[in-house]
């Protein structure tokens, strides 16, 4: 299911927001928005630490000469001593002889590629219910309030489970792999958008522009699918913002578990967090950098993805 | 009040059933068998067999359900099948353990989080309000189990000030009542074992508490930041009330409901907090018990576990609501 962006344009005679300064009146949501957002210097900051954080994940190969997971110089690393910065490797060597800018930049990659994936996978999914329950309570009749209610138990029931924890479970049962974490992120993240879409087309149902297009006499699934749905999809995507935050942190805590690829070396920032663990009081670089890498990419997210949420709403501002 | 406590149990009831629901359908629909996904690929046909037999797998599906919330409503949660050991009485010998790592979390959460968040409210846009507003952002983004590491690292390996992990000095051989260490030293006078139980709880409970507390600092200055704008305030002040009087009566009163609810909403980031903590400082509770079940993919253990943590999560936010209603007579209306 797509999802259209919300742009809800000046011409259309019944297009409504939140309520908005009077310098903005007749300006569409998707533009005072982004006008807001451009104003916010926070958006910026974090904005530049996900471009950064992009660049670095793409261009990862360009980098670095060497091979990630690769332990070429595991000879170096003794039970001693881990081999710090050189001229040859710009930050040392990790315990198992991997070059640690290497294993940094490809862990950006993992990092990025779980983190879209499993917050996508939780979107669409939870978007599609939550449409559906949303589209379908809007709508009201006996079915529609069936459909409604049954989803709504079905989020309930998931959410009666921390994300976390449930995540934990789905990827124990799908096995050690960078697949079953991926998977397992995504659902737990379902019921959230699940149900910030569906209340968030309730709370549209009632307003004025609704009721317009009712009295025009559109047809319901019109009003739902042209109207409800791109007015409502802001807070939605203001969490899939922040979620990115969270789902980068979960991907390196559900390794830090022991739930990824069983692959000790691998590139990514948990499973660095737990090697490092055994020597850090040798070299604490080995838990500082990759410590600090995803806490930078997850303060970007929530720094543009709070920003956005000012944005879209300004009486949210805190 | 009784009334809203029972209509919030029985709304309970259709949620851990709808839960149990897919728990089961949920390891029926695993990919091949039943059993073989519970032992392993290399399981061996005896194997098979017995699982078969001991779990009703070869019975109806129907049949199985039965049994299985049968067991439920006995408060059995299933047998693990790495140490055999009934998979409720494990939980309750570990959950102690993660419960007063918990409330340690939550202890130094509130205790320091509503003062700071307060403190950056009445000085706004000042230099304390952007040290908390920046530090709460940090905490935020820093991941729990970093975190640990980090303090175990400064505080435990190169200071040692502090215990580096475990619940308690081994060689205290202390007597345990109850399973939480701090009360059991408590109860039997054992006050070194208490003591010692406190300070093993100090990096963990830090560890644990930073999300928790950068979440309270934020919503506390946001609540009081509004409160201070309201007219009954400027009303208070202008009737000559004592700076004192009006912040704890009128502004800390009202901006405190908020900041309840979201202590209460720190539940569910609490437990999950605590598995990555616990692992971290070889704490052993629900946490360490889980890492274990990962690891050996216990099937029943993590079954259990998902029920088990579901009914305290919803017992905690009934809790909470309950509190709620306590304090704002208008919640209990609607």
């Amino acid at each position: 299911m797509s999802l259209p962006v919300p742009s809800v344009t000046g011409a259309d005679p019944v297009g409504a927001g939140p309520p908005t300064g009077p310098e903005e009146a007749g300006v569409s949501l998707g533009r005072a928005t982004w006008r807001r957002l451009r104003r916010t210097p926070t958006a910026w900051v974090g904005a530049a630490i996900i471009v950064l954080f992009v660049l670095v994940a793409v261009a990862a190969p360009v980098l670095t000469p060497y091979a990630p997971a690769s332990t070429r110089w595991a000879g170096e690393v003794s039970t001693t001593s881990v081999p710090g910065p050189s001229a040859e490797h710009w930050l040392g060597l990790d315990r198992y002889g991997a070059d640690m800018a290497t294993q940094l930049l490809y862990g950006a990659r993992t990092s990025l590629l779980y983190g879209v994936v499993s917050t996508l996978i939780g979107l669409l999914a939870g978007a599609a219910l939550g449409a559906l329950a949303g589209g379908a309570g809007a709508v009201g009749g006996r079915i529609g309030s069936w459909v409604d209610a049954t989803i709504t138990r079905l989020v309930d029931v998931m959410l009666a489970v921390p994300s976390l924890l449930l995540a934990v479970s789905i990827a124990a049962v799908l096995g050690k792999s960078g697949t079953a974490i991926v998977v397992a992120i995504g659902a737990a993240q379902v019921p959230v958008f699940a149900r910030l879409l569906r209340s968030s087309m309730l709370a549209q149902a009632g307003a004025d522009y609704v009721l317009a297009a009712n009295a025009l006499g559109l047809r319901r699934s019109r009003i739902v699918m042209s109207h409800l749905l791109p007015n409502s999809v802001g807070p939605t995507i203001v969490q899939a913002t922040l979620n990115l935050a969270t789902a980068i942190i979960e991907v390196a805590a559900l390794s830090y578990l022991g739930l990824g690829t069983p692959e000790v070396a691998s590139a990514e920032w948990g499973r660095m967090l737990v090697a490092a663990q055994e020597r850090f009081e040798q070299a604490p670089r080995l838990a500082l950098l990759p410590g600090v890498a995803i806490a930078v990419t997850a303060l970007g997210f929530t720094l543009l993805g709070e920003a956005l949420r000012e944005a879209l709403d300004p009486r949210s501002r805190r | 009040m009784l009334r809203f406590v029972a209509r919030r149990l029985l709304l309970m009831v259709p949620v851990l059933f709808g839960l149990s629901v897919l728990l089961f359908v949920w390891v029926r629909a695993l990919p091949g068998d039943p059993a073989r996904a519970l032992l392993g690929e290399r399981a061996s046909d005896a194997g098979v067999a017995r699982v078969n037999e001991v779990y009703g797998f070869d019975r109806p599906v129907l049949e199985q359900y039965g049994v299985y919330v049968g067991a439920l409503l006995r408060g059995d949660l299933g047998t693990s099948i790495q140490t055999g050991r009934p998979v409720t009485s494990s939980f309750l010998e570990y959950f102690p353990a993660t419960l007063e790592l918990a409330l340690a979390a939550l202890l130094f959460a509130v205790v320091l989080g509503v003062p700071l968040g307060y403190l950056a409210a009445r000085h706004r846009g000042g230099f304390i309000d952007s040290a908390v507003v920046s530090g709460s952002l940090l905490g935020v983004v820093t991941p729990v189990f970093f975190l640990a590491i980090l303090l175990k690292l400064v505080f435990a390996s190169w200071l040692g000030w502090l215990p580096s992990g475990l619940r308690q000095e081994p060689r205290l051989d202390a007597t345990h009542v109850t399973n939480f260490y701090v009360l059991d030293g408590i109860l039997t006078g054992e006050w070194d074992a208490a003591w010692d139980a406190v300070v093993h709880l100090v990096l963990p409970g830090i560890a644990l508490g930073t999300i928790p507390l950068a979440i309270i600092v934020r919503i506390t200055r946001a609540s009081v930041a509004e409160v201070l704008d309201e007219d009954h305030v400027r009303t208070a002040r202008a009737k000559g009330l004592a700076a004192g009087t009006i912040s704890r009566r009128h502004v800390l009163r009202n901006a405190l409901l908020p900041v309840m609810t979201t202590i209460g909403l720190q539940a569910g980031l609490l437990l999950s907090g605590a598995v990555l903590t616990e692992t971290v400082f070889s704490f052993n509770g629900i946490g360490s018990y889980l890492f274990g079940a990962i690891t050996d993919r216990d099937y029943p253990v993590l079954q259990g576990f998902i029920l088990f943590i579901a009914l305290v999560y919803c017992l905690i936010n009934l809790l909470v609501d309950v509190l709620h209603g306590v304090v704002d007579p208008r919640v209990r209306v609607s």
